[in-house]
């Protein structure tokens, strides 16, 4: 690969030990890629925190310790100093306020007050969160980023036009102590070209509806490139937020082209660009209603828990989810956590949402979620979620039943204190 | 060099060196991509994914050969975690680049190639013994027969 001055000095030691370890790890990741040089980054979001129960025994030693192993891939424990670029922290397993709420060892919520002092002397700002770009992370388009968490990577390509791959805790770490990522993959203009095409022959108009669009595209595409027609209706953030959660996660999509909706596709021969445009994959009805059931991974009817906010709620879902909740009270053997970034949830608090939630027996949590945390309300059996990803994940990693539905259902359910939802 | 059984078939690929390195194991094949994060427990190195068709098998010290890496960007973190519990694939061959499974490769520090000269999910079956030299970017396939 080939480096600049300043990049191989920055191998060689010229800025500090963390600052060569960092150089060596982006050689060899580079190298893996086959990737021609690095690129410069000053926008990097990652996962720095240390407070799962797999990191205890090395933070005895220090988050030093805990930095070097798991976001620089060093062996020897070299002391981080202050990041190199804007760099923020995405979610992590503990939301301090609910810790008790959430099952969290009192000792790890401890361990999480520590590190998120480590990390914010060090300029990564804690924003908590899988929705970078809700909370004022807004990348331009053509932006060079280093972003983790696949639902925030796809929509920093499709939605805002700015390049990233889908980064890990190490090259993040590499990156922000850096300011370079290997030029690869999203950040060539030449490999943002679409290469399927979707026909979608049903309307897709609430959050479910694109939640399973996504689902489905992700199986069928992989981690290709699709570009879409036939969508009648405009999305808005909250749809092609969850969209491209459910895409990334069924499959490796990391970017996708609306012609007239998402910015490098003004129309469908843009989209494709140098690339013929394929055979469509169709997703019509029997698709969609294939689609549905497939992320229906449960039999009992009777719901212990209800998880919305994957990814994280906008400020309009939260009204949404108090609109629904006013008045009304949640089963008494039901659970209902709504999570949203801290930032939003202020807003909520606020106007009043988060009472109305709380009033109605819900939890209102930030900076987590249940499949990161793997912590859910004690004795789960039977779960329901509005999140394609969340239904496809926490039934793996939680050995529990999972349910899908629109929020509609979801909350109607968690008052019910049984999945009334029907596969629509 | 070890003397194949009489009833043995050897075959050679040859590819690009991901990450260097030398491991001979018994291999363990899938033609569905793999995920990190929410799709392998870390402590016992096997897959949990639902509906995968590795469910519930374990890739520790064996050539995991697929087709590469898809989900959560997770994806290096849970391999890394998987090889400082020991529990790592002893060599990864796989057919789709991606930066997940690169940087996964990178920091599990486990041999690795890709774009091989021979459909590998044709050539290798799980159970068959492979031999992956990463620098060389070969893998030698021993298939006993019967």
């Amino acid at each position: 690969m080939q480096l600049s001055g300043e990049e191989a000095a920055m191998r060689d030691g010229a800025q500090g030990e963390a600052v060569a370890r960092a150089m060596d790890l982006l050689i060899r990741y580079g190298e893996a890629l086959g990737a021609e040089k690095l690129v410069k980054t000053r926008n990097v979001a990652g996962a720095f925190n240390a407070s799962t129960p797999s990191v205890v025994h090395m933070a005895q030693d220090g988050f030093d310790r805990v930095f070097s192993e798991l976001n620089l891939d060093s062996d020897d424990v070299v002391a981080i100093p202050h990041m190199a670029v804007p760099t923020c922290q995405l979610i992590t397993g503990i939301d301090l306020d609910n810790s008790e709420t959430q099952g969290v060892d009192p000792a790890l919520a401890d361990l999480q007050r520590r590190s998120e002092e480590y990390l914010g002397r060090r300029g990564i700002n804690l924003a908590c969160t899988c929705t970078p770009y809700q909370v004022g992370n807004v990348p331009v388009r053509g932006e060079h980023c280093a972003w983790m968490e696949s639902s925030a990577v796809i929509y920093c390509n499709s939605v805002l036009g700015a390049r990233t791959n889908v980064e890990g805790k190490e090259s993040t770490g590499a990156a922000g102590l850096t300011g370079r990522i290997p030029y690869w993959g999203m950040h060539l203009a030449e490999n943002r070209y679409a290469n399927r095409l979707v026909q979608v022959e049903v309307d897709v108009d609430d959050m479910a509806d694109w939640g399973v669009l996504g689902y489905f595209t992700g199986f069928a595409v992989e981690e290709n490139k699709p570009a879409f027609r036939g969508l009648s209706r405009q999305p808005d953030l909250m749809k092609l937020k969850h969209f491209g959660a459910a895409a990334a996660s069924s499959g490796g999509v990391e970017l996708y082209h609306m012609p007239g909706i998402t910015p490098e596709a003004p129309t469908l021969a843009e989209a494709f660009g140098t690339n013929a445009i394929p055979e469509p994959i169709v997703y019509g009805a029997a698709e969609r209603k294939r689609t549905w059931e497939r992320l229906q991974n449960a039999s009992d009817r009777k719901l212990d828990f209800v998880m919305l906010g994957c990814p994280h709620n906008s400020i309009e879902q939260m009204s949404l989810v108090a609109e629904l909740l006013e008045g009304r009270r949640i089963h008494a053997d039901t659970a209902l956590w709504v999570h949203t970034p801290r930032a939003i949830r202020q807003i909520a608090d606020r106007s009043g949402y988060t009472r109305i939630i709380e009033a109605a027996g819900g939890v209102v949590m930030s900076d987590t979620c249940p499949a990161i945390s793997r912590k859910l309300p004690k004795g789960v059996r039977v779960i329901a979620t509005d999140s394609a990803k969340q239904a496809h994940y926490l039934p793996a990693i939680a050995k529990v039943q999972g349910w899908f539905g629109s929020v509609n259902q979801c909350v109607e359910s968690a008052i019910a204190g049984e999945w009334l939802g029907v596969v629509q | 060099m070890s003397v194949p059984a009489p009833n043995s078939e050897v075959i050679t690929l040859r590819g690009r060196k991901v990450v260097g390195g030398k491991a001979r194991a018994e291999a363990i094949v899938t033609t569905q991509t793999i995920s990190g994060w929410g799709g392998i427990n870390e402590r016992e190195g096997s897959v949990i994914e639902l509906h995968h068709d590795l469910h519930g098998q374990s890739f520790a010290g064996k050539v995991l050969v697929f087709p590469g890496a898809k989900g959560s960007s997770g994806w290096s973190a849970y391999f890394h975690m998987c090889r400082l519990n020991g529990v790592a694939p002893a060599a990864m061959i796989f057919t789709r680049m991606t930066t997940k499974i690169a940087l996964g490769a990178v920091v599990a520090r486990v041999p690795a190639v890709t774009d091989l000269d021979e459909d590998v999910f044709k050539l290798i079956r799980t159970g068959d013994l492979v031999e992956v030299d990463g620098d060389a970017g070969t893998v030698i396939v021993t298939r006993i027969s019967g």
